[in-house]
């Protein structure tokens, strides 16, 4: 892999930029692999590399049905943060932060974190309590987190609307939250575990697995059959889907999460707010666009497009909050198939079927995870065991019931 | 915007509608193992295909009845009463 630099930029700038090479191979399709990985999104491209990386485990395939990060990883609004409530969750997603505060240098590749703050507004007295013990518990995990007056709200974003149908009473924020560009970090662990000789093949989808005994032996594609010792699956919203075809059930629901972005428009919003209540979440890309959304449909859909009624309620909200973005004209709206859990805690681990693995219910919330996510599904497949920070994310939880309920604790109900 | 066939009122938009999920979970004894229980309190079928879900026409007749959506293109294959048994699809 040639890295980037300073240096290169200016030398392919002066050719024009005619002589840059293709950044990852296309592999011809081996008859057989130690690791296959479904799933060329951001979780399942950094379990790749990961595991090439870290683990010495190099003869790997990561299987995509359609393109590098088409999925959830290219349609999320690209926000980053671990102010969770829970310790398991706070010190996972805290550790995916980490991973992304040093993404760049770890792959070479820049993804454009931009940690400018992710803030969330309480709208009444009782809000703001439950958001200062929120606060509080973020701060007992270790991670950052700062109570905020109206005032000082208004100071961060002055188009802010305080005086809207519910009146905002404070909030909180966690400053080194914030958001990066989500096709760079597809690409850029694309490239990486590229470059460490994983295979990834596009075009071409799982359609059963092979099982002998209780164990899978490898799986059966477009592209004909693929022996592999381990398989992990990192599909989001086709998690149910597939774990039907290997004999077993997940607590999810599928449904369409949406979001949009306005024409691009000079620099006028530099944090990332979300209010849980009027429920809208909005930044504005490094292009200028306004990027937002809200809730999911609620039922069950595979279909990758919105409801008009919920596009309807989220530009209502944004509108509420920053009534200046009335003007703005709508660019582009779609919607990825989250995996909704019960608990909105990821399912991450061992299945019920031996060297099968899985890494799906993130909801609406994957993004965030995806370095943590990698580095943690990597070691749960080099060693066949839960990585410590995941031991309590298993399948599992829902027999014993120890679950960990973060929907009041995401910002969102996610 | 979905148009929901309500047997009761007719095909109105969705906004007047709430989605209750599956439509046929059965509800298991006492004397079942955590493992079934779990599978009753949490997994849900959740199919890329047909979907037999209840829905209830909150904002109109109030009313709960069942449905065969697919999941994918939304079309409505069939809508029968709450406690009919899910009706055979040629597909």
């Amino acid at each position: 892999m040639k890295g980037y630099s300073a240096f290169s930029l200016v030398r392919n700038a002066l050719g024009g930029h005619r002589f840059w090479k293709p950044v990852w191979r296309t592999p011809e399709l081996k008859k057989s692999y130690d690791v296959v990985i479904i799933g060329a999104g951001g979780h399942g491209l950094s379990t790749a590399y990961y595991l090439a990386k870290k683990h010495g485990i190099r003869n790997v395939a990561v299987l995509e049905k359609g393109f590098i990060g088409g999925g959830n990883t290219g349609r999320n609004t690209q926000v980053t943060r671990s102010n969770y409530f829970w310790p398991q969750s706070a010190a996972f997603f805290d550790h995916a932060l980490k991973l992304y505060e040093n993404l760049g240098r770890d792959i070479n590749f820049n993804v454009m974190l931009s940690q400018r703050g992710v803030l969330n507004l309480a709208h009444s007295h009782h809000e703001l309590e439950t958001m200062r013990r929120w606060a509080n518990a973020i701060r007992i995990n270790g991670i950052d987190s700062e109570l905020m007056t109206p005032a000082q709200i208004k100071k961060l974003i002055p188009l802010v609307n305080l005086d809207a149908r519910f009146p905002v009473y404070g909030g909180f924020i966690q400053p080194r939250g914030g958001i990066s560009r989500h096709d760079a970090v597809a690409w850029g662990y694309a490239r990486a575990a590229d470059a460490l000789g994983v295979d990834i093949i596009q075009q071409c989808e799982v359609t059963e697995f092979e099982i002998a005994n209780g164990k899978v032996t490898g799986v059966e594609t477009t592209r004909g059959k693929i022996a592999a010792k381990q398989v992990s699956i990192a599909v989001a919203g086709n998690t149910s889907v597939l774990a039907a075809k290997a004999g077993f059930r997940v607590p999810v629901t599928s449904m369409a999460l949406q979001a949009m972005v306005s024409e691009p428009i000079k620099p006028c919003l530099d944090t990332m707010f979300t209010s849980p209540v009027i429920h809208m979440y909005v930044s504005q890309s490094d292009r200028g666009e306004i990027v937002f959304g809200a809730g999911a449909d609620t039922y069950t859909s595979y279909a990758q497009r919105g409801g008009i009624p919920v596009l309807e309620e989220n530009v209502a909200a944004l509108l509420e909050l920053i009534p200046a973005f009335s003007r703005l004209r709508l660019m582009r709206q779609w919607a990825g198939i989250v995996d909704i859990t019960p608990d909105t805690t990821p399912i991450m681990g061992k299945t019920p079927v031996q060297n099968l693995y899985i890494s799906g219910g993130w909801g609406t919330g994957g993004y965030k995870a995806i370095p943590a996510g990698g580095d943690t599904m990597a070691h749960t497949i080099a060693r066949d065991e839960p990585h410590p920070l995941i031991a309590d994310f298993g399948l599992e939880r829902f027999e014993s019931g120890a679950l960990i309920d973060e929907g009041g604790a995401s910002g969102v109900a996610h | 915007m979905i148009r929901i066939p309500c047997p009761y009122c007719g095909t109105r938009d969705e906004v007047e509608f709430h989605c209750g999920g599956d439509a046929h979970i059965v509800r298991p004894g006492p004397e079942v193992s955590d493992a079934e229980w779990a599978d009753y309190l949490f997994n849900r079928e959740n199919p890329r295909g047909v979907h037999y879900e209840r829905w209830c026409h909150v904002f109109g007749c109030g009313q709960w009845f069942n449905v065969a959506r697919d999941t994918v293109t939304h079309k409505f294959h069939a809508v029968y009463r709450m406690g009919d048994p899910a009706p055979e699809l040629d597909q």
